[in-house]
């Protein structure tokens, strides 16, 4: 006995000990506090399947830069839990990783690139109150059905065709009114339908008469015979809303068809990007896009942009929209201090965050849109991506309209 | 709209688009007349030929006609294996069986490769793709006529080996009677095997005629397959001649009510043309009686 008395802990001290640190074992024993789950819903296969996977890169990226900078500290520094669901591009598919994230006990959603399957999926969110943060849908349907749980950072086609339209008056002015009739080609969703209607009841206002609204499908093999309408209806501007497959190859047609128009002006082009002028700078050489676009003037997103591009990917805009949401997600869950679903639908009602990556205004959120989210115009010029408008990150100055072929 | 000169310049479009709708609907035909099967895997494996021509630009810098050989090759290579390491032997000779094969490697081709393409649209800029030819108001671009001229000429020769070569009056003697050509000595497992490879083949051709115009992506492959399936129908599943009419057909009718209706409108007429010939003529324009 008395030798083990001499080894310095008594038997009493030794208990005690032990159940301080049973009761005492989360903060002692370093546990941490349970994982938050973010449910990254996008379309990494199926037709649309490039643009879901840049979703998933800047998604993935973002929490993994939240839990190295030590996680939700409100919430006793919580990591983020990516769980990763593919919409497979179709609508129902969409709605299954809803359910399926549910049963899991996610937090929140951040989803889907398309317009139908955002609608439906955080529609099925709403059921459960879950806050679903909408990241590159762009249909203003998205946010026109009263749902409190439904949030968007960017802005959504409408704000894109007025700031659009806005800036092809401005060119169209400079250029002595040169362009007074339109051709619209649009893919036939809810995306492309609903910023074609928009465009052609807004274009009157500047002057320009939309000649005509054609719609093709996804895929479609051949723009030879939309080529070749656009040239019998002879418009002075083509303006185009697709996703990117179909914005590249119609592109590439209108090029070799010899379309002459003053100029190609495309309201969220799915294909304006820096592959495409880099790969094909005669098709491009003077298209203009009004898009999402990173805040060149960013010192973070310069340095995204970097990283971004190690790892071999481009830094289109799904990259940089997921990133932004799965940000204004943390910020909301710092702020609410729990993932308790009312609270966080609560803070991310009343956030003020700063999206550092986009050319934005102070975010503030009226029934779920952010009214600070704006778009810019860009243009192709020489094998660049250059900035026409907003002025203030404009890094060009635009050629319209463009020198016939 | 119904400016004569448009009307020419849709037919022209139509006719060019129907070179390559003839090519991959031979190739389908092909493996229909002879294993009596549909091969679900067409548009995964057009797509698979496809990124071996656009590596082989990117890699090595072969322009994708100069390619045509090599793929074409590689296509019978990889079809022909296909079938005697998979397809044959897990079919057990039965045609269900090959149904369900086909369909499964066409989910596991296109999966493994949106594994290792990724899902990203690639294109080939060659430096004649803006080149182009003006008849009337049509500007026909230089890569399809090319097209045009080279499926006719694949299609040509196809059709002078299955008539004239040992192996293809051995294909057409499977084709017609299996039993028969076995009795006879025919190595019918080989037939097959070859006849499998030749579809591939011809989707190997079309690949290289494609891409200097369209891009490839892991699905890319199927949007040219449900037009070859509506051909293949309309011309007589099997036949080769029925495939050819059949392309520039379809081709004609896409164009023109693209031109007229509309491009999603247009559509229907493909609809309609499949409808009707299953209404009136359910063996097709050149099929026979099985």
């Amino acid at each position: 006995m008395t030798k083990q008395r001499t080894s310095g802990v008594s038997r009493r001290t030794f208990l005690a000990g032990g159940t301080a640190l049973t009761i005492g074992a989360p903060g002692l024993a370093g546990a941490q506090p349970a994982a938050v789950k973010v449910g990254l819903i996008h379309p990494v296969t199926g037709f649309v399947a490039y643009n879901g996977q840049q979703s998933r890169l800047g998604g993935t990226m973002a929490i993994e830069d939240v839990n190295k900078a030590g996680g939700i500290k409100s919430m006793g520094g919580a990591k983020l839990e990516a769980l990763l669901g593919d919409s497979q591009s179709k609508v129902e598919v969409g709605v299954s990783e809803v359910e399926k994230m549910n049963e899991q006990g996610v937090a929140a959603y951040i989803g889907c690139f398309q317009s139908p399957v955002g609608i439906a999926a955080s529609q099925a969110a709403a059921k459960y109150g879950t806050p679903f943060l909408v990241d590159v849908g762009a249909s203003d349907l998205l946010m026109s059905r009263g749902l409190k749980n439904v949030f968007r950072l960017k802005p959504g086609f409408g704000v894109c065709v007025d700031d659009g339209i806005a800036s092809l008056g401005a060119l169209n002015k400079a250029a002595n009114n040169v362009a007074k009739t339109a051709v619209i080609v649009h893919e036939s969703g809810e995306f492309g339908t609903g910023t074609a209607k928009l465009l052609a009841s807004k274009l009157p206002s500047i002057g320009i008469a939309a000649k005509e609204l054609i719609a093709h499908d996804n895929p479609t093999r051949n723009f030879d015979n939309i080529a070749l309408r656009i040239r019998s209806l002879a418009p002075d501007i083509v303006m185009m809303s697709n996703y990117g497959n179909e914005y590249m190859l119609l592109a590439r047609t209108l090029y070799q068809q010899k379309v002459n128009v003053a100029g190609f002006f495309s309201i969220l082009g799915g294909g304006f990007n820096y592959k495409f002028v880099k790969e094909m700078p005669d098709v491009s050489q003077y298209m203009m896009d009004v898009n999402h676009w990173y805040n060149p003037k960013s010192p973070q997103a310069q340095a995204l942009k970097k990283r971004v591009e190690a790892t071999g990917a481009l830094f289109t805009f799904e990259v940089y929209l997921t990133y932004s949401n799965v940000m204004l997600l943390a910020d909301a869950l710092e702020h609410a201090g729990s993932a308790d679903k009312e609270k966080l639908i609560a803070a991310l009602a009343a956030s003020t965050f700063k999206a550092e990556l986009m050319p934005y205004g102070p975010t503030k959120f009226v029934n779920g849109q952010n009214q600070g989210g704006r778009p810019a115009t860009m243009q192709s010029l020489k094998g660049e991506i250059e900035v026409i408008a907003p002025e203030e990150f404009a890094s060009a100055k635009a050629v319209f309209p463009k020198p016939k072929l | 709209m119904f400016d004569p000169a448009f009307l020419l310049a849709g037919v022209l479009n139509g006719l060019l688009a129907g070179g390559i709708y003839v090519l991959v609907a031979v190739g389908l035909t092909l493996i229909y007349g002879v294993l009596h099967i549909i091969n679900f895997a067409h548009g995964s494996l057009l797509m698979l030929a496809m990124y071996a021509v656009f590596y082989l630009w990117r890699l090595i810098g072969i322009d994708p006609y100069a390619a045509l050989p090599v793929v074409t090759a590689g296509a019978f290579g990889f079809g022909y294996v296909l079938y005697r390491l998979l397809i044959g032997r897990y079919s057990h000779g039965r045609d269900e069986n090959i149904l369900l094969i086909t369909l499964g490697l066409s989910i596991v081709i296109d999966n493994v490769a949106l594994l290792f393409f990724g899902g990203d649209t690639q294109t080939i800029d060659v430096p004649y793709a803006g080149s182009f030819v003006e008849v009337g108001a049509a500007f026909l671009p230089l890569p399809k006529i090319i097209s045009f001229g080279a499926s006719l000429v694949i299609c040509a020769a196809l059709g002078l080996y299955m008539a004239k070569s040992d192996m293809g009056k051995a294909i057409r003697a499977v084709a017609r009677e299996r039993q028969g050509a076995r009795l006879v000595g025919i190595d019918v497992e080989n037939v097959f095997a070859v006849s499998y490879g030749i579809g591939i083949a011809c989707l190997g051709a079309a690949a290289c005629l494609l891409m200097p115009t369209y891009y490839v992506t892991p699905t890319s492959g199927h949007a040219f397959v449900l037009v070859a399936f509506t051909i293949v129908v309309l011309g007589g599943m099997g036949s080769f001649a029925g495939a050819a009419v059949g392309g520039f057909l379809i081709g004609i009718t896409e164009s023109l009510g693209g031109l007229f209706l509309g491009e999603q409108l247009g559509q229907i007429g493909i609809s309609l043309i499949f409808i009707l010939i299953l209404l009136l003529k359910p063996t097709g324009l050149f099929g026979s009686k099985a």
